[in-house]
C-alpha cells in the first residue's frame, strides 16, 4: 500500500469520524434514553428504576387516574385554543403589517420580543398581572370601577385560560413573523392580475393569498402543537398546576408522578404517551421536508 | 428585500387604514404591557405596589429592589440574591453554546459536502431529537449524570444542553452550507486540499451569518431553560430556577418589587441579545421551524 492510498483512505474516514461524536451522543442520550424510558414504563419502578416487568399495568393505571384525565383534557383545551388563537392573531397582524404600514420597523420587534423571554419570566409577569389583589382587578378598582371582577387565575374552571393567554402573548408574534415572511414571498403579479379581474380585497385574501400561505400554516401548526405538548415552565411559573389540579398538563403530571410521588413506572408511561403524540405530528412533517430536499 | 417587491397590490380605503393602525397599536400595547408592569413596579417602594395601582408610575423612585434582587434577596435558604445563579447560568451557557456551535458547523459540513449513503437518515434522527418532549429522557438522564459524577454540577448541565442542542445547530449549518456551491469544494479536493483545510479556508470564512443565528438561538434556548436546570441543577442552579424559587417562596412578606427586578435580571441577557441582533434571532426562529 502506497502512502497516497493510505492518505486517501484516511480522507474517506475523516468525515464519518467527525460526525460520529454527535451521532453517538444522539443515539445514546436520545434514542437509548427513549428505549430505557419505554422499558421503565413496563416495570413497577417506584422511587428508583427496577426490572419487575408488569406488562401494560402502568398504562392501565394511568388511564384510570383522574389526574391524568384532567391533564389530557387540559392539554386538549389549551393546545386547541393556543394554536387557533396564535394562528388567528399571527395571520391578522401579518396581513395588516403588509399594508405598507408606517412604523412597521417599530412594531415588528415589539410583537416579537416576548419570544426572547423565558417562560418563567413570562409566567411570573402574567401571574402578577392576573392576581386580583395587585393586578388588573385591583387597578380597575383604583380607577373607580368597583364592581370589576377578573379572578380567572383563582378559579378552577377558568385558570387554564390564563395559561392560554400568557402562551399566546409569548408566541403569537413569532407566528406573525412566519406569516409575514410567507406574504412577502408571494408574487405581486398574481395579486395584480386578480385585482384587474375585479376581485375584492376580501376575496383576494380568501381565495388567493391564504391558500398560497399553506406552507406557513403547516409550519405554524407543527411548531405550535409541539410547543403545546411540551409546555411545562409556563404552568409552573403561572399557576403551579393549580388551583388544585386545574391547570395540570401532561408535562407537569409526568414530573410530579416521577419525582415527587415516586411512581416512576406511571411517570414513564405518561412520558411515552407525550412522545407518541409529538412523533405523530413531527414524523410525517420531517419526512416530507427531508424528502423534498433531495 | 427591494421596495418593488414590498409594494402591495392591495389597496385599502381610509377608514380601513385607520382601523388597521388601531388594531396594530392595540396589539403593540398588549405585548408591551407585562414589560411595562415589570419595569415600573421594580422601581417602586413595596407599599406603593400593595396599596396602589399596578399601572401607575412610581411616586417615589427607588433602585433599592434592584440591589436587593441582585445581592441580598432570600433564595431558597440563602440570602444570596440572584448573583451566584446568574453566574452559574453564564458558566453554563458560554461553553455549551461554543461546543454545540462547533459540532453543528462540522456536522453541517459533512452532511452537505461529504455526503455518504444514509446521511439523510442520520440527519433525520438528529433533527427529530430537537422536538422530543424532554420528559422522555429525564429519568435515564438523572441516572446517567449520577453515574458520571456530574449530577448537580455545571459540567453536567453543559453536557445536557450540548446533547439536546446539537440537532438545531446541525440543522442551521446544514441548510446554510447546502446553498454553498459544491464545485468550489470539489475543485479544492482536486487540488489536494484535505477535509479540515477545505473547511477552514473555504467554508468557515463565509459562515459568519449562520454562526450569528446559531449562537443567538442556542444562547436564548439554554439561558431560558428551566426543566433541565431544576431537574439536574443541584447546587449549581441556573437563574431561571432561582427566579422561580424566589417568586414562589411562601415565607415572609412577598416583596413584589424585588420579584419584578429579579425577573428583569433573568430576562436581561436574552433581551439584550434580541435588541442587538433581533433580525438574526427571527431568522433563527424561522430556520428552526420552516425548513428541514
Amino acid at each position: 500500500m502506497t502512502d497516497q492510498d493510505l492518505k486517501s483512505r484516511l480522507q474517506n474516514w475523516i468525515p464519518k469520524l467527525v460526525l460520529s461524536p454527535s451521532l453517538a451522543l444522539t443515539l445514546v442520550f436520545v434514542y437509548g434514553f427513549i428505549l430505557f424510558t419505554v422499558y421503565l414504563s413496563f416495570t413497577n419502578s417506584r422511587m428508583l428504576p427496577n426490572t419487575d416487568f408488569v406488562g401494560f399495568a402502568n398504562y392501565e393505571r394511568l388511564w384510570g387516574l383522574r389526574a391524568w384525565w384532567v391533564a389530557i383534557k387540559n392539554l386538549a383545551v389549551f393546545s386547541s385554543l393556543y394554536i387557533v388563537i396564535c394562528i388567528g392573531i399571527g395571520l391578522m397582524l401579518a396581513i395588516f403589517l403588509d399594508q405598507k404600514i408606517r412604523g412597521e420597523g417599530m412594531l415588528r420587534p415589539i410583537y416579537l420580543y416576548p419570544m426572547a423571554l423565558s417562560f418563567i419570566v413570562t409566567g411570573t409577569a402574567w401571574k402578577w398581572f392576573l392576581d386580583p389583589g395587585i393586578g388588573l382587578e385591583n387597578t380597575m378598582h383604583m380607577w373607580g370601577w368597583e364592581s370589576f371582577e377578573f379572578r380567572w387565575i383563582k378559579d378552577r374552571n377558568y385558570a387554564i385560560y390564563t395559561v392560554v393567554l400568557a402562551a399566546v402573548w409569548q408566541t403569537s408574534g413569532f407566528v406573525m413573523a412566519m406569516f409575514l415572511a410567507g406574504l412577502r414571498g408571494i408574487d405581486n403579479e398574481i395579486l395584480k392580475a386578480a385585482q384587474i379581474d375585479g376581485a375584492s380585497n376580501w376575496n383576494l385574501y380568501r381565495r388567493i393569498v391564504i391558500p398560497l400561505l399553506r406552507p406557513a400554516f403547516l409550519s405554524a401548526f407543527v411548531i405550535l402543537s409541539h410547543l403545546a405538548v411540551k409546555s411545562y415552565d409556563l404552568v409552573i411559573a403561572l399557576t403551579g398546576g393549580g388551583p388544585g389540579r386545574a391547570t395540570e398538563l401532561p408535562a407537569t403530571f409526568m414530573y410530579s408522578y416521577t419525582f415527587t410521588r415516586n411512581q416512576m413506572g406511571t411517570g414513564a408511561a405518561s412520558a411515552v404517551i407525550m412522545l407518541m403524540t409529538i412523533a405523530a405530528i413531527m414524523t410525517p412533517y420531517l419526512y416530507s421536508e427531508l424528502k423534498e430536499k433531495r | 428585500m427591494s421596495a418593488a417587491a414590498q409594494e402591495n397590490a392591495v389597496k385599502t380605503g381610509r377608514v380601513y387604514r385607520v382601523l388597521i393602525y388601531l388594531v396594530l397599536l392595540l396589539f403593540a400595547l398588549f405585548y408591551l404591557l407585562p414589560l411595562f408592569v415589570m419595569l415600573t413596579n421594580s422601581v417602586k417602594p413595596l407599599d406603593e405596589i400593595t396599596g396602589g395601582n399596578m399601572l401607575a408610575l412610581p411616586q417615589k423612585w427607588t433602585i433599592e429592589p434592584w440591589f436587593k434582587a441582585w445581592s441580598t434577596a432570600q433564595i431558597g435558604v440563602e440570602p444570596t440574591g440572584l448573583r451566584p445563579y446568574f453566574i452559574n447560568s453564564l458558566l453554563m451557557v458560554v461553553p455549551a453554546v461554543a461546543i454545540t456551535t462547533v459540532l453543528g458547523a462540522l456536522n453541517g459540513y459533512v452532511l452537505t459536502k461529504w455526503r455518504f449513503r444514509g446521511d439523510t437518515i442520520l440527519f433525520g434522527l438528529m433533527l427529530f431529537s430537537c422536538f422530543i418532549p424532554f420528559q422522555i429522557v429525564l429519568i435515564p438522564m438523572a441516572a446517567v449524570l449520577g453515574k458520571l459524577g456530574l449530577a448537580g454540577s455545571i459540567p453536567g448541565l453543559i453536557l445536557v444542553h450540548v446533547v439536546y442542542g446539537v440537532g438545531f445547530s446541525t440543522l442551521y449549518y446544514r441548510n446554510y452550507y447546502a446553498a454553498f456551491p459544491t464545485e468550489l469544494v470539489r475543485a479544492a479536493m482536486i487540488d489536494g486540499a484535505g477535509f479540515f483545510r477545505i473547511f477552514w479556508r473555504i467554508l468557515l470564512p463565509v459562515s459568519g451569518p449562520i454562526t450569528v443565528v446559531s449562537v443567538i438561538w442556542l444562547f436564548t434556548n439554554i439561558w431560558n431553560d428551566f426543566l433541565f436546570g431544576s431537574s439536574f441543577g443541584g447546587t449549581s442552579q441556573p437563574v431561571t430556577v432561582a427566579l422561580n424559587n424566589l417568586v414562589q417562596s411562601s415565607q415572609g412578606v412577598k416583596e413584589y418589587n424585588v420579584h419584578f427586578a429579579a425577573a428583569i435580571f433573568a430576562a436581561l441577557p436574552t433581551l439584550l441579545v434580541y435588541i442587538v441582533a433581533g433580525r438574526y434571532f427571527v431568522r433563527g426562529l424561522m430556520a428552526g421551524s420552516v425548513k428541514g
